[in-house]
């Protein structure tokens, strides 16, 4: 089957609340950027695919807006999934697999501002039985976390390690929302907005956009003498009932570190879409990359925008990739409460 | 009376979902200059296609249409449905014309009302002009437009508005 590599992402400065900036006008520079960095415009992709959440504009089919950001006539081959744009970058990867493309545009785009994101998140849950209640977002995060810290799988100690890291981490990453040092004290006075989690365990209300370019290994010998490779992708589900789910483990994960034969296997950096500051260190742990710069973008802490976050961090892993000397990176995106969906995306720059 | 229920297939679960909207730049500065009983469409930068209302792209570049363009208030029917259905919450009384409007040095047409002429004389490409509502009832919308009615000017054949790359 046909190799795939990322030849270019870029991403919108992480706001939090974009004010009467739109959806198009967050994408459109987004877009700009990557295509004038490649020297190429929307008549060199072969597919188009973007990743956001009605939910989030508040207007049904609110995607098909978004498309006015890119140019559409003459007509595109395009598609769109409900879902973070990490899962727009994976079908688009099927479909040069396949023979259908040999270049495709991902782009992801999501404003949390403009509504109540708690509210909206769990409308993802299921709509029988946990929808109706309204959890949000962070208290189910905290039954997580409240698992994991009485099993002791996750320390009080690397949640505040995490908080403090990402945003040390943070001066890496221009486009960071937040980028102000906390010291332990700080952390320790904040008040608990969910038990265990206080407001720096969380992350910031995040507006943005993201774009990414992916191409045949071929074609992206026309852009770079080093493409970055997808060496692998796997994307496995938990269980959608909260309550038959062990929150402490992660098999779906294990059975893709299984299936793409990662255990033991040795990366030089990863992203992780680790939303909350215990997630950090509990895949880190499930993942096997304790001793494996994680998150040197400072992650979702310290900017996190809905749709874009899963991207982001494949993005940010090409990134470091492409910038250092380094070949071998590891992303991961997640979708769904408690860590429910996982991507792991394996990377590795050609010699 | 049997005390049997039936069994349920359905259940409510009513979503309430507040949000604060925003239009987008390009689009609030079209609104401001509506407020002021003013059409002002956006051209795009390279192919020179006007936008009205603008959305702030030009789908045939991919690019943002930064030039205002002030337009008048007339223009001609591009094509029009004869509504004889109610709308529930709608209170116009059917039959009534809803119309593609385009107005004169646009390159794209919008939705809205034809009045003040009988249904049966209504045709593809009638001139039109907008009669707006008293200037104290003016807000950011277009229904500071109440309708278009006709005008008395020749017919445009509308094949000829077709955009033609300058």
């Amino acid at each position: 089957m046909k190799k795939v590599a990322i030849i270019g992402y870029a991403q919108h400065p992480i706001l939090s609340n974009a004010g009467a900036l739109n959806e198009v006008e967050l994408i459109m520079p987004v877009v700009h950027h990557l295509f004038d960095g490649l020297g190429i415009d929307q008549k060199n992709i072969d597919f188009t695919c973007s990743g956001s959440c009605d939910y989030l504009q508040g207007a049904a089919f609110a995607f098909v807006e978004g498309l006015s950001a890119i140019q559409t006539n003459p007509p595109i081959k395009e598609s769109h999934v409900e879902m973070d744009a990490a899962w727009a970058m994976y079908e688009s990867m099927l479909k040069i697999q396949m023979g259908d493309a040999d270049t495709a545009l991902i782009y992801g785009f999501g404003k949390s501002s403009p509504g109540n994101l708690d509210s909206i998140m769990s409308l993802q849950m299921d709509p029988y039985y946990i929808s109706p209640l309204w959890p949000d977002r962070v208290s189910l995060a905290a039954l997580q976390a409240r698992v994991l810290l009485d099993k002791k799988i996750v320390t009080k100690e690397q949640m505040l390690s995490a908080v403090i890291e990402a945003r040390v981490n943070s001066k890496n990453n221009k486009n960071a929302l937040i980028n102000d040092l906390i010291d332990e004290s700080t952390y320790l006075e904040e008040e608990i907005i969910s038990s265990p989690l206080n407001a720096f365990d969380c992350p910031p209300i995040s507006d943005g956009s993201s774009a990414m370019i992916i191409a045949s290994e071929e074609k992206a010998y026309e852009y770079t003498d080093k493409p970055i490779l997808i060496e692998g992708i796997d994307h496995r589900i938990e269980s959608s009932n909260l309550g038959s789910r062990d929150l402490s483990s992660s098999k779906s994960l294990q059975a893709s570190m299984d299936h793409l034969q990662l255990n033991n296997f040795e990366f030089d950096v990863a992203e992780l879409h680790t939303q909350f500051s215990f997630e950090l260190p509990f895949l880190r742990s499930l993942l096997g990359l304790v001793d494996v710069p994680t998150n040197l973008s400072g992650g979702p802490l310290v900017g996190n925008v809905m749709m874009c976050a899963g991207l982001d961090a494949i993005g940010k892993t090409y990134e470091s990739l492409k910038q250092n000397d380094l070949h071998r990176g590891l992303a991961h995106a997640s979708s769904g409460p408690c860590l429910q969906h996982n991507m792991l995306v394996h990377l590795e720059k050609k010699q | 009376m049997s005390t049997e229920e039936k069994p349920k297939d359905y259940s409510e679960s009513p979503i309430n979902l507040e949000y604060f909207y925003t239009a987008g730049s390009a689009t609030t500065r079209f609104l401001n200059q509506v407020k002021e009983g003013k059409l002002v469409g956006q051209a795009c930068p390279k192919c020179k296609a006007v936008y009205v209302p603008p959305r702030g792209s030009c789908p045939r570049c991919g690019v943002a249409t930064n030039i205002e363009v002030p337009l008048t208030d007339k223009g001609c029917i591009e094509s029009f449905t004869v509504v004889h259905i109610p709308i529930p919450g709608n209170p116009i009384v059917p039959p009534y014309v809803c119309a593609m409007i385009r107005l004169d040095g646009s390159n794209i047409s919008f939705l809205h009302l034809i009045q003040g002429v009988d249904i049966q004389e209504i045709r593809i490409g009638m001139r039109i002009q907008a009669v707006w509502k008293p200037k104290e009832e003016w807000t950011h919308s277009l229904e500071n437009i109440k309708w278009f009615a006709p005008i008395d000017e020749p017919d445009i054949d509308v094949a000829t508005l077709r955009f033609k790359e300058s």
